[in-house]
Formats: C-alpha cells, structure tokens, sequence
C-alpha cells in the first residue's frame, strides 16, 4: 500500500461526508464577511490597509481547526477509524496521509480567505492602499495558508489524542481563543510564557512588519523573526502530531 | 486458517481473555460461543490487530494481523455493522474500503449485487436498518475475497429472514474453503449454523470440537417416568444406581436411564406406566450448564 493510495482513500472520506463543506464554506464566509464589514468602515482617520484587511483571519482558522479535528473525532465516534486500522494496520500511514490532506485543504481555504479578505476590501475601497507592494505584505496574505496548514496538523493530532469532537473543540476553542490571551494578564511572568505560545508566534509570522491600527506590527519582543516564529510554531504543531501517532500505534483502537 | 496461541488481555486487574488457544480451520463454519461479556469481542479485536494482548499471539495464515500486506485480500471482518459513517453513502463507504487495498472500483458493485444492496447503494448508510448495515458490513468484509471471514455476532437483532440469510451465506463462504469464524451467544443459533464450536466463558476456553460433539456430551439424556405408583418404583431405580429427582408435577425424572431399562423393571416389579418418554436437555440449558460458573453478569431470577 503506497503513500499516495492513502491520500485518495482520505481524500474520498472526507469529501464524501457534509461537514468539511460546511466548515470551509463557514471559514471564508465569515473571515471575508468580517473584512467586507472593516473595509466598508474604515476612513480618513482608520485608513484600510493590508493587515487591516487581514486582521480576521483567526476567525476562519478557528473554523478551519474544528474541521481538521472533526475529520478525526469523527471516525473515532462512528467507528471507522478501526475499519481504517483494518485496512492499514501500520495506522501511522493511513493517519498521515489524514493529516496531509486535512493540511493541504486548510492551505488552500487559508488562502481563498487570506486573498478573499484583500480582495473584498480592494472592491470596497478602491482608493485605499492595498497594494502587495513589500515582503511583509506579501508575508502577511499569502502567509496565512501556511499558519492554517499546522493549525490543522495541530488540531488533527488534539483529535487523534482525545478522540471526542466535543473535548477536542472544546480543548482547541479555549486554548486560541482564551488561553492565549488570558496567559499574558499573569503579572510579571504572563508576558514571559507568552512570547513562547504558538499562536502569539504564528501571529509575529503574519503581522511583522505590518503596522496599522489594528496591529502594532508584530510583537517586539519575540524571541524570533517572522520566519524563525513560523518555524518554531510549526515544530510545536508537528511535535504534537508526533506524540498523538505513537500513541495511536499503541493504544487499543 | 486462524490461531490463537496462549491469547490474554488484561484491562487493569480484569482479565478478559485468559490464555486462550485455538485453531479455526478453512472449509467449515466455527461458532466462537459464549455468554455476553466472556471475552468474545475482545479476541476477535486482537485476532485482527485492534487490540494489543497482553501476551500470546493471534495468527492468520500463520502471520499477524500487522504483516498481512493489504489485509483486505486476506481477511474479511465484521465486527460492527454501525462502523459506517451516517452521511456517507453505502457505496462511498465501500469505495474507500477497496481504494485502500488497491481493490478495483467494480468490486464495489459486486459486492453491493452480492449482499442485495445495489438499489440502495447512493443512499446514506445513516438511514439504513440494522439488516441493511448487516449487509453492508457483509459487503465491506467480503471486498477483498478473503479466504478469512469473522463476523461478530452478525445475527444480533435481526429477523428471521435476515437470520436465515446470513446462516446460509455464512455456510456458503465455507463451502467455498473459506475459514468463517462466528461469534455467538445462542448456542441454538450456532446449532444450525456451525460446524465446529469454540465455547468460552470468562475468558477460558470451556470446549473446542465438532458441534454435534458438543452438543451430546453437554445436553442432559433423561427419561420423564409418570405411574400411580411412583412411591414404589423410586427407590427401585434409586437401588439401581440411577439418579431421580421428583418433579412438581407428581413425575419421575430418571438421569442415566434409557426408558427400555426403566420400562423392565417397572415391568419386573408390577409396577403400571402411564408414560415413558425420553427426554432431551434443551441446548440452553446445557449451554447454561457448561458456562454456569463463567457468566460475567449474573441476574437473579427473582421469586
């Protein structure tokens, strides 16, 4: 059984289910909803720009990791993760080819969104400055596929770890859209344990750089540059699929 | 061919299979017979590399599970016929199946033709009844033509049609030179339907053989003896050396007694018979009696 066999078989099961359509069509209509609403009410005062246009892209990778999860938690919940074992009883290779299609799916919608958001924004204000006109504005759009590609990887390996859609979303939610904020209000430390969270890391990826209202920029006391933050966030999402495939190899499926 | 060599599993302090040995042979159907809870399941999961025994080994073909190459080819299982995900049709089910195994797409038709369920292959398997998901269960395990079959209580819950058809497929795939092994816990069901039987109970092996074999060492040969004058030929046969319980019902059962040898000494003594019948054990009973002392979950009849 080859590699690329493994990829059509995962291609075929998450294509012949309804839910990944709905997230993906859910994902970019809300980011490039949200971009159309910002764009439409920017002004002299808070100019539409580049980042601004891209300041909501975190919503549709939230969207885009319960999918990603969901692609798991599901054949865990109806059973057809143990048909998959049966199939290919190596279990890492069937899951990695999961992983890679999941991945390369959110790639693309992170970029319909990424290029829909600066797209709508260009429709809306014709005048504004949305000109790709510098790497860090190229960075900041067509960069957003590569943070949802390890999104995915990470949500995937949270999937594959717990095995519920309802503890996996619910793990996923609170860490971005709580955790990571809330961890920098800690006095004194907060700050320090931040610059190391991997959302604050894939966000200095996008966003160096990048000033606007919006956004300062990018932090400025990351410990790494924007490619050096890229490649330690996708370590850390890789490192999680590591330990959540050893432990499916050895736990009763 | 299937065999389990000294196959344990142990969750914690519990132990749900418990050294067990067998070997499955092609060309008959095997029932796997136990009470609910002995440790059916379980073996039928590290048989197929689900889950990981704690000790011995479970072979096909003389290889484990995990070095069949493209084990589809090999062996055919249904272990839960709910293993499908709702909104995906029967057919797209299947066609992943057999896309992993580097099966051909028409495979799929003709085992969706096989199990009848052609008409309804682009429906979604959410809606199908538990006979259809029976079949198309079937339908998954036979994609691979696998000389290697294993169904986990297949007839659960099914009506008699559906029985029927499974116990006749079922003896059909063996006919072929197939190995089919069945997991059951009626034993009348795997009377009709298997050949050979493996009777666990807690997770021990209880007996291994053919099942007629099974079935005349285990039921019960008694003769039901009614006469006016019970009180005279008791002790008659008691003196004999055979056993004799008094029933309810002001009759005699008679354990290790054939009814000529009663009717002789009634006959011997004057005594009148107003019925000798040979009686039979029901195979419940004897299953019951077999795996009495093995049953995970015990109920009380209550009175």
């Amino acid at each position: 059984m080859d590699q690329v066999t493994l990829l059509a078989v995962e291609r075929i099961k998450l294509f012949s289910t309804r839910s990944p359509w709905w997230c993906m069509a859910l994902a970019m209509v809300i980011t490039i909803g949200m971009a159309a609403v910002i764009a439409a009410n920017t002004d002299e005062r808070f100019p539409l720009s580049v980042p601004v246009s891209q300041g909501f892209t975190n919503f549709g990778m939230v969207v885009i990791m319960v999918m990603a999860a969901l692609a798991v938690t599901t054949e865990y919940r109806f059973g057809t993760i143990r048909s998959t074992f049966l199939a290919a009883p190596d279990r890492v290779r069937p899951l990695l080819a999961k992983t890679t299609v999941v991945a390369l799916l959110s790639a693309l919608v992170g970029e319909v969104i990424a290029f829909g958001s600066w797209g709508i924004g260009r429709l809306i204000k014709p005048d504004a400055d949305m000109a790709l006109n510098s790497a860090a504005e190229w960075r900041n759009v067509a960069g957003t596929g590569l943070v949802f590609a390890f999104a995915a990887v990470l949500a995937v390996a949270v999937g594959i770890l717990v095995r519920q859609t309802a503890a996996a979303v619910a793990i996923l939610l609170v860490y971005t859209m709580l955790l990571e904020n809330l961890i920098g209000i800690i006095p004194t430390i907060g700050p320090k344990i931040q610059r190391w969270l991997i959302g604050r890391n894939s966000d200095h990826f996008l966003t160096a750089g990048n000033e606007s209202f919006i956004s300062e920029g990018g932090g400025a006391d990351q410990p790494f540059g924007p490619w050096g933050s890229l490649a330690y966030y996708a370590a850390v999402c890789v490192g999680f699929l590591v330990v959540a495939l050893v432990v499916a190899k050895r736990r009763d499926a | 061919m299937i065999e389990a060599i000294g196959l344990t599993k142990r969750y914690g302090t519990t132990v749900a299979v418990d050294d067990l040995s067998f070997t499955i042979a092609p060309g008959r159907v095997t029932g796997f017979l136990g009470p609910n809870g002995a440790g059916k399941s379980t073996t039928m999961r590290m048989i197929l590399g689900l889950d990981r025994p704690t000790s011995g080994k479970a072979l096909i073909d003389g290889k484990s599970y995990a070095q069949l190459d493209r084990p589809l080819r090999t062996v055919g299982a249904l272990l839960d016929a709910k293993w499908v995900h709702p909104n995906r049709s029967a057919k797209a089910h299947l066609q992943w199946l057999a896309k992993s195994n580097g099966l051909p797409d028409r495979r799929v038709g003709e085992v969706l033709d096989m199990v009848g369920l052609t008409a309804v292959a682009k429906r979604r398997a959410g809606g199908f009844s538990l006979g259809m998901s029976q079949r198309l269960g079937i339908a998954g395990a036979l994609l691979g033509d696998p000389q290697v079959l294993l169904f986990d209580e297949p007839v659960n819950g099914l009506d008699p049609e559906g029985i029927l058809w499974i116990r006749q497929f079922m003896q059909s795939l063996a006919a072929e030179g197939r190995t089919v092994l069945v997991s059951s816990h009626l034993l009348s069901e795997m009377a009709v339907t298997a050949q050979d039987l493996v009777v666990i109970g807690k997770g021990k092996i209880i007996s291994q053989g053919s099942t007629t074999e099974f079935i005349e060492k285990a039921t019960e040969n008694s003769v039901l003896v009614r006469s006016p004058h019970l009180s005279k030929l008791g002790p008659l046969l008691v003196d004999k050396g055979y056993t004799v319980r008094n029933d309810d019902d002001g009759a005699l059962t008679v354990v290790g007694a054939t009814s000529d040898q009663i009717g002789d000494i009634a006959g011997a003594n004057g005594v009148v018979l107003h019925e000798l019948s040979p009686q039979r054990g029901s195979l419940e009973q004897a299953f019951m009696q077999l795996t009495g002392d093995s049953v995970e979950y015990h109920a009380e009849i209550g009175k």
